[in-house]
């Protein structure tokens, strides 16, 4: 079943929720070799973003996407705001007009947001960042959609990558971002932007399965 | 009218502390903190960025200077929505926040352009030399005197040697009242110790570094159509302390 603007809507919601669960969680990791505000950053983005979206009325999948963009760009300080931010304006802007997401629309958004964070952030693969979450899950998600799959497969096959990439990140040495200022002693630890990325993956499938 | 300037920082204190640094050497410069969040907490706050950025551009431009990489993409957000028009003379510096927005502000209140600004401000990394000393600077050096001493040899370079008068010597507020003032002649103008002035007289941060103190003795090498009356008038206000005791 293609993803409807309300399915969006519900998916801001379902991250929301999984964000303020797992707000500790953030914390923890961004302590280790951060600023310990992930979690704090992201749980207040996304209550804004619900509150904004309360106040509005959405037509499509595009205008719940750049709805969150403006609130998390607005609300939150920390690199989150802009990163997460350009990823959701960038994905509003690569389903625009459109009512309802195919399969290859949903890999589009997936990739224009991957495309987003890299400019804004200007990490590279293995800096240790969301953005290796991200790319797993874009090449995942792509080949799930040639393969035929429906958006429950894709984003299955997204939420999976990102979780490796995630896992990923552990033995790595950050080169990006505050935690790059930690050098070997950022290894040994889960990036927390690969962890928000791979819990946002996980929710949009979890989502799709629900409904399936 | 000059460029702006646009501090964003995590910290509401930290932007404010630079901007009240920067404003005491740069009066006429519009110097906007853009420090944390609306509520104060840490972090950088789109909103406000681009509020400063409004309040900074009187039309010459802006330039901004951050803290840290997040900050640097809030700006870049910022840049991006604003109309073509303003974005034109808008720039991000890549530079050390509180050196660079010395730089950057001593520059603007001179009235350079926002490029030249913005160079001023990614000149603070020390990466590159101010532009090179005159050949044989250091080697055609005078004999340290008393006072001020004059020679004018025939190339044209015109040097002096004052004994600064003020207790201090050279600190942030002189070398600022160095470089607004060389900024008027065309002339270049190089100051240090005797016989090794090579700090460019246009780069506050290459005359506060060379630390010379109150009582001490300071070059002063001028090139150029007007060299003659910008080493004098660094000369004259050596001598009178800077208005300083």
């Amino acid at each position: 079943m293609p993803v409807s603007t309300q399915d969006v809507l519900d998916l801001v919601r379902a991250y929301a929720g999984v964000v303020a669960e797992n707000r500790d969680y953030l914390i923890q990791l961004d302590a280790a070799i951060g600023d310990a505000d992930h979690g704090e950053n992201m749980d207040r983005g996304m209550k804004a973003a619900l509150v904004k979206l309360d106040g509005e009325t959405s037509a499509t999948p595009s205008d719940v996407l750049k709805s969150v963009a403006t609130s998390l760009i607005t609300k939150v300080g920390g690199a989150a705001g802009p990163l997460y931010g350009t990823a959701f304006l960038r994905a509003a802007t690569a389903v625009q007009g459109k009512d309802t997401l195919e399969p290859t629309d949903v890999v589009a958004a997936i990739t224009a947001a991957r495309d987003g964070i890299v400019a804004r952030g200007k990490a590279e693969p293995q800096d240790k960042t969301m953005v290796d979450a991200w790319t797993p899950a874009v090449d995942a998600a792509g080949a799930a959609a040639s393969d035929g799959g429906g958006v429950r497969a894709v984003l299955e096959a997204a939420a999976d990558a990102a979780e490796q990439g995630m896992r990923d990140t552990i033995p790595w040495v950050a080169r990006k971002g505050r935690a790059s200022y930690l050098g070997e002693r950022s290894a040994g630890h889960q990036d927390p932007g690969a962890t928000s990325t791979a819990l946002l993956l996980r929710a949009a499938a979890d989502l799709a399965g629900r409904e399936a | 009218m000059s460029v702006g300037l646009v501090l964003v920082s995590h910290s509401a204190r930290l932007a404010e502390g630079l901007r009240e640094l920067a404003a005491q050497m740069a009066p006429d410069v519009a110097v906007v903190a853009a420090g944390g969040m609306e509520d104060g907490e840490v972090g950088t706050s789109f909103d406000l960025v681009l509020a400063a950025v409004a309040e900074a551009d009187g039309g010459d431009g802006a330039v901004l200077l951050y803290d840290l990489g997040s900050a640097l993409m809030t700006a870049d957000l910022v840049l991006e929505v604003l109309d073509d028009d303003q974005r034109q003379r808008v720039r991000v510096a890549d530079a050390p926040l509180v050196e660079g927005a010395l730089a950057a502000a001593t520059t603007a209140q001179g009235g350079a352009s926002v490029d030249a600004v913005a160079a001023a401000a990614t000149s603070a990394w020390g990466r590159e030399a101010e532009g090179p000393p005159p050949a044989g600077a250091a080697a055609e050096a005078p004999t340290p005197a008393e006072g001020a001493e004059s020679a004018e040899p025939a190339d044209g370079t015109v040097r002096e040697v004052v004994t600064l008068a003020n207790s201090l010597g050279i600190h942030a507020r002189p070398a600022a009242m160095i470089v607004k003032e060389v900024s008027g002649y065309d002339a270049e103008v190089l100051v240090g110790p005797p016989g090794e002035a090579t700090a460019d007289a246009r780069s506050v941060l290459s005359v506060v570094a060379l630390g010379i103190t109150g009582g001490q003795e300071m070059e002063v090498v001028g090139r150029g159509p007007q060299a003659r009356e910008a080493v004098d008038a660094v000369v004259d206000m050596a001598r009178d302390g800077f208005g300083e005791e």
